[in-house]
């Protein structure tokens, strides 16, 4: 039987302030945790509603502004206050640093501010819910957001705000990572979760300055009418566009690198075996940062931009899947051969790899201009990016944090129940979303409140789906809690694996390290060193 | 600093160099607004836009210390420059193209609605001006009955 | 924890190793920070750049109620400006410290010139109505959508003058820190990352003066 260490980071120093002032990079780290899943937790509230109004043609229980609200906050916050800081700023923040043998991110102040600018930044979007919500979609497109009365402005000061705290955060690991690797951490020793985060953060630093920009011009635009995005001012609607996916374009992949890097860390250790590939994986992370931001107006190819723009996007974002198709190729290549273990990081990674190869691939289609044409704000466009962001990006995190999770707190949670809980998010995430798929090349718009019979199947089916997935997400939350206070404590390396994370205790001291860690295997020499896992359900 | 990144030592420039720095960016101030007030036509802006390049160059070189130090600060400020240009360039295929193959029956960009208030009426060459994506292009216009 | 703790100056952190690389780490840090600001004010560019493009006779008429003397005046304020910043850099290399305060003494009176002069232009457009969108109500510039020129102007300009607002308060705060004998060429990491932020404001004024002054 495993013991808790004596003193760790969490009993280190005790009280709230001690939590508030903290700039302990895994303090912060939970600090996001929970302050991020609480925004999940009413993003997916107002899914849950929406699926829920959609299971009848006509109005179930709410009108259609009030449903206009209702989609766009559920996008808004789950993209600006869930998905883009999730993994950087609760799993990054966390296990980064260990990872590369660092005592700290290179500058912990700053990355304490970033959650507090996190909290900032998320009280003007609770606000704009509060004092009349936001229709326009979480894309705020101009004219509509020029001219609607609701209280866009509030909502994107918000996600200004929120800019500011990804960037500081995406500063903080390129520097981290430049400078702060332990003495034999090379680039190509490093862990793969690192370069997809190294990836993720140049990114976050590159275009969110865009995005910023692109919301004050928004701002000042509905207050002064300087003419640039408002066609009654003489502006330009499209370029509005082109401004908003300049940034957004990238910050898909935002969501889904760091995605992509936890899936390499947990498919090579849980599968035991040496990972297919190091530095194809590590460079198609650059590869599919470079890329990101070549094609952003794939988003646009029905706005009205020009034929050619549109051609030569086109063309672009069939680039894209290059880089990803090498990381699948190599993530199925890890596991051929490898003594896989039947845990739950894994089924959450053999998840991911079905779930997002079918976002990947039916992105493509999207890509392709003529197909777009026809495919456009449908239901398919729905299915497609939640098959990406949902099966993808949030997939890996319950991965991530299912994996790391006897890290932060020691504990492990219940083995059986996270099955069940998986089982019933993948089940549940495929009958609502793999629905939508059939639905939208039928031609059922997205965003509609009130849709034609011939698609109430479709839609009914799709919210008994939804309702699967909201069970095991409860699940979820039950056994996690729980394990804090029953959970067996899991000993140093309860996967086997052989990152530097796994080499102190859980929960870690609180720098860390005694003295800076001297690399001396590569992060995935299962075929060299042997390390016992130190936990047993039994 | 230079290759020596072990020391604490600073690496101190002599005082020529900024003084000498610094009197080439005010001459070349002087420089471009000589040079505006010839009309060279289409290179007003490739002139303008040269020197402006040549001077924040010498700031960024000099000043900045991007010559004397790590190449990968170097490598970050060129990767903004590149980007920006790509958000540039790629939208412009945009802006500029519009109606190249469908033509655009309503006008490109019309006068905003604050000038009615103004009661100033645009004279036929600005309106021209503003819509020549469309009439330019007019000749191009893909016959699809064929 | 276990490197020489007791041998470290007061301005090392716990979590780096050795001066060196917290020096380093931070100048990293800054010129990515820098890189987000150059990505900031491009966004403004971009805007400029199209709209420039979509009516270049408008902002060719437009720029010619700007004024030139004035914009040059300011020019060649800024750029005095950055070099007594770099040369204050240089007085703390060389542990000149009374040296060092004169020169970023110099170069916030030279910052101040600069915001006056902007503030009488302003103020001299405030007064014709030469403004952005709705407060456009001045009838003497040809063209279409006149508004647009000094919409970009005002947010273009103005965004940088905000920039230099703010360096005038770290050049203040780095007056009052030098005083206390905060730096010296041991240790001058905030005179040094002032300086880049300075430099940069400076250097984006390059390009804003011929763009809106020179040929509009």
């Amino acid at each position: 039987m495993n013991k808790m260490p004596e003193t760790h980071y969490l009993n280190a120093t005790k009280g709230i302030k001690s939590w508030l002032t903290t700039v302990d990079h895994k303090r912060i780290g939970i600090l996001y945790l929970f302050s991020i899943m609480f925004f999940f937790f009413i993003g997916g509230m107002f899914a849950i509603l929406l699926r829920l109004e959609l299971l009848t043609p006509s109005e179930l229980y709410i009108d259609s502004d009030t449903y206009n609200q209702f989609f766009t906050l559920h996008g808004a916050i789950m993209i600006f206050l869930f998905i883009i800081p999730a993994i950087p700023a609760i799993l990054g923040n966390f296990v980064l640093p260990i990872m590369i043998g660092a005592k700290d991110v290179a500058f912990p102040r700053l990355n304490l501010a970033s959650w507090y600018i996190y909290m900032f930044g998320s009280m003007f979007a609770v606000f704009s819910l509060v004092s009349g919500g936001v229709d326009t979609g979480w894309t705020f497109y101009t004219p509509y957001s020029t001219t609607t009365s609701t209280s866009v402005i509030s909502m994107t000061l918000g996600a200004f705000i929120l800019g500011f705290s990804s960037i500081f955060t995406g500063l903080n690991f390129i520097v981290t990572v430049h400078k702060l690797r332990s003495p034999g951490m090379t680039w190509f020793k490093m862990p793969l979760f690192a370069w997809g985060m190294y990836a993720t953060a140049l990114i976050q630093v590159l275009a969110t300055p865009i995005l910023g920009i692109t919301l004050l011009l928004l701002i000042i635009e509905r207050t002064v009418g300087i003419g640039i995005f408002d066609p009654a001012m003489g502006g330009d609607p499209v370029l509005y566009q082109h401004f908003f996916w300049f940034y957004s374009h990238p910050a898909v992949y935002i969501m889904i690198l760091p995605g992509m890097a936890i899936i390499s860390e947990l498919i090579t250790a849980h599968s035991h075996k040496k990972i297919f590939g190091y530095t194809a994986i590590a460079y198609s992370s650059l590869g599919i940062a470079f890329a990101s931001f070549i094609v952003w107006g794939h988003h646009m190819f029905t706005s009205g931009q020009s034929e050619l723009a549109a051609m030569i996007f086109s063309f672009l974002t069939f680039f894209v899947a290059i880089p990803s198709g090498i990381k699948v190729f190599n993530w199925i290549a890890t596991l051929y051969k490898g003594s896989i273990a039947w845990t739950t990081p894994m089924l959450y990674t053999l998840a991911f790899l079905f779930l997002f190869s079918i976002g990947g691939l039916t992105g493509i289609f999207l890509g392709a201009l003529s197909v777009d044409i026809h495919l456009h704000d449908t239901y398919f466009i729905v299915a497609h990016f939640h098959y990406v962001m949902v099966g993808g990006t949030v997939i890996a995190f319950l991965g991530g944090l299912h994996h790391w999770w006897p890290k932060m707190w020691g504990r492990m949670y219940n083995e059986t129940q996270a099955k069940i809980a998986c089982g019933l998010i993948f089940v549940g995430f495929n009958m609502t979303f793999f629905t939508q798929f059939i639905m939208g090349a039928k031609g059922m718009p997205r965003r509609y409140h009130l849709y034609d019979d011939v698609y109430r199947p479709f839609h009914a089916f799709s919210t008994y789906g939804s309702w699967v997935m909201a069970i095991g997400f409860f699940l979820m939350a039950y056994y996690l809690f729980r394990s804090l206070y029953v959970g067996k404590p899991a000993g140093d390396n309860p996967w086997g694996a052989l990152t530097h994370e796994w080499s102190i205790t859980s929960p870690p001291p609180e720098h860390n390290f005694e003295s800076i860690p001297i690399t001396e295997h590569g992060p995935y020499d299962y075929d060299k060193v042997v390390a016992k896992s130190t936990f047993t359900e039994k | 600093m230079t290759d020596n990144t072990q020391t604490n030592e600073p690496h101190v420039l002599p005082l020529s160099i900024y003084l000498g720095v610094g009197s080439i960016l005010i001459f070349l101030t002087a420089v471009t607004v000589y040079a505006a007030s010839f009309n060279f036509g289409e290179f007003n802006l490739l002139i303008a836009m040269l020197i402006a390049t040549v001077k924040a160059s010498l700031v960024a070189m000099y000043f900045m210390h991007l010559k004397y130090d790590n190449k990968l600060y170097l490598l970050l400020f060129l990767s903004a420059i590149v980007f920006l240009g790509i958000f540039i360039v790629i939208t412009m295929f945009d802006t500029l193209r519009r109606g190249d193959i469908y033509e655009i029956k309503a006008g490109a960009i019309r006068d905003a609605v604050i000038y009615d208030s103004l009661h100033i009426t645009p004279d036929a060459h600005a309106l021209e001006d503003s819509l020549s994506i469309s009439t330019d292009t007019t000749e191009i216009v893909i016959d699809t009955t064929k | 924890m276990s490197q020489s703790h007791t041998n470290q100056p007061a301005f090392m952190q716990h979590h780096f190793s050795d001066a060196e690389q917290q020096r380093e780490s931070a100048k990293l840090g800054m010129w990515l920070f820098l890189l987000t600001e150059i990505l900031l004010f491009g966004g403004l560019f971009v805007f400029y750049a199209i709209y420039r493009a979509w009516h270049p006779e408008m902002f060719h008429n437009a720029h010619k109620v700007l004024d030139v003397t004035m914009g040059a005046t300011n020019t060649i304020v800024l750029i005095t400006s950055s070099i007594t910043m770099a040369l204050s850099i240089r007085s703390i290399q060389l542990n000149k410290i009374k040296q060092t305060i004169w020169f970023l003494v110099t170069t916030l009176l030279l910052a101040g010139t600069f915001m006056v002069i902007k503030y009488f232009e302003y103020e001299h457009k405030i007064h014709l109505g030469q403004l952005p969108g709705h407060y456009y109500t001045y009838t003497g510039v040809e063209g279409t959508n006149q508004h647009v020129f000094f919409s970009a102007y005002f947010l273009m300009t103005g965004l940088h003058g905000i920039h230099v607002f703010v360096g005038m308060c770290l050049i203040g705060w780095l007056i009052f820190k030098t005083k206390a004998g905060m730096f010296s060429s041991q240790y001058y990491t905030h005179i040094e990352m002032t300086g880049l932020y300075w430099h940069l404001v400076d250097l984006i004024w390059i390009f804003l003066f011929p763009l809106f002054y020179l040929i509009g």
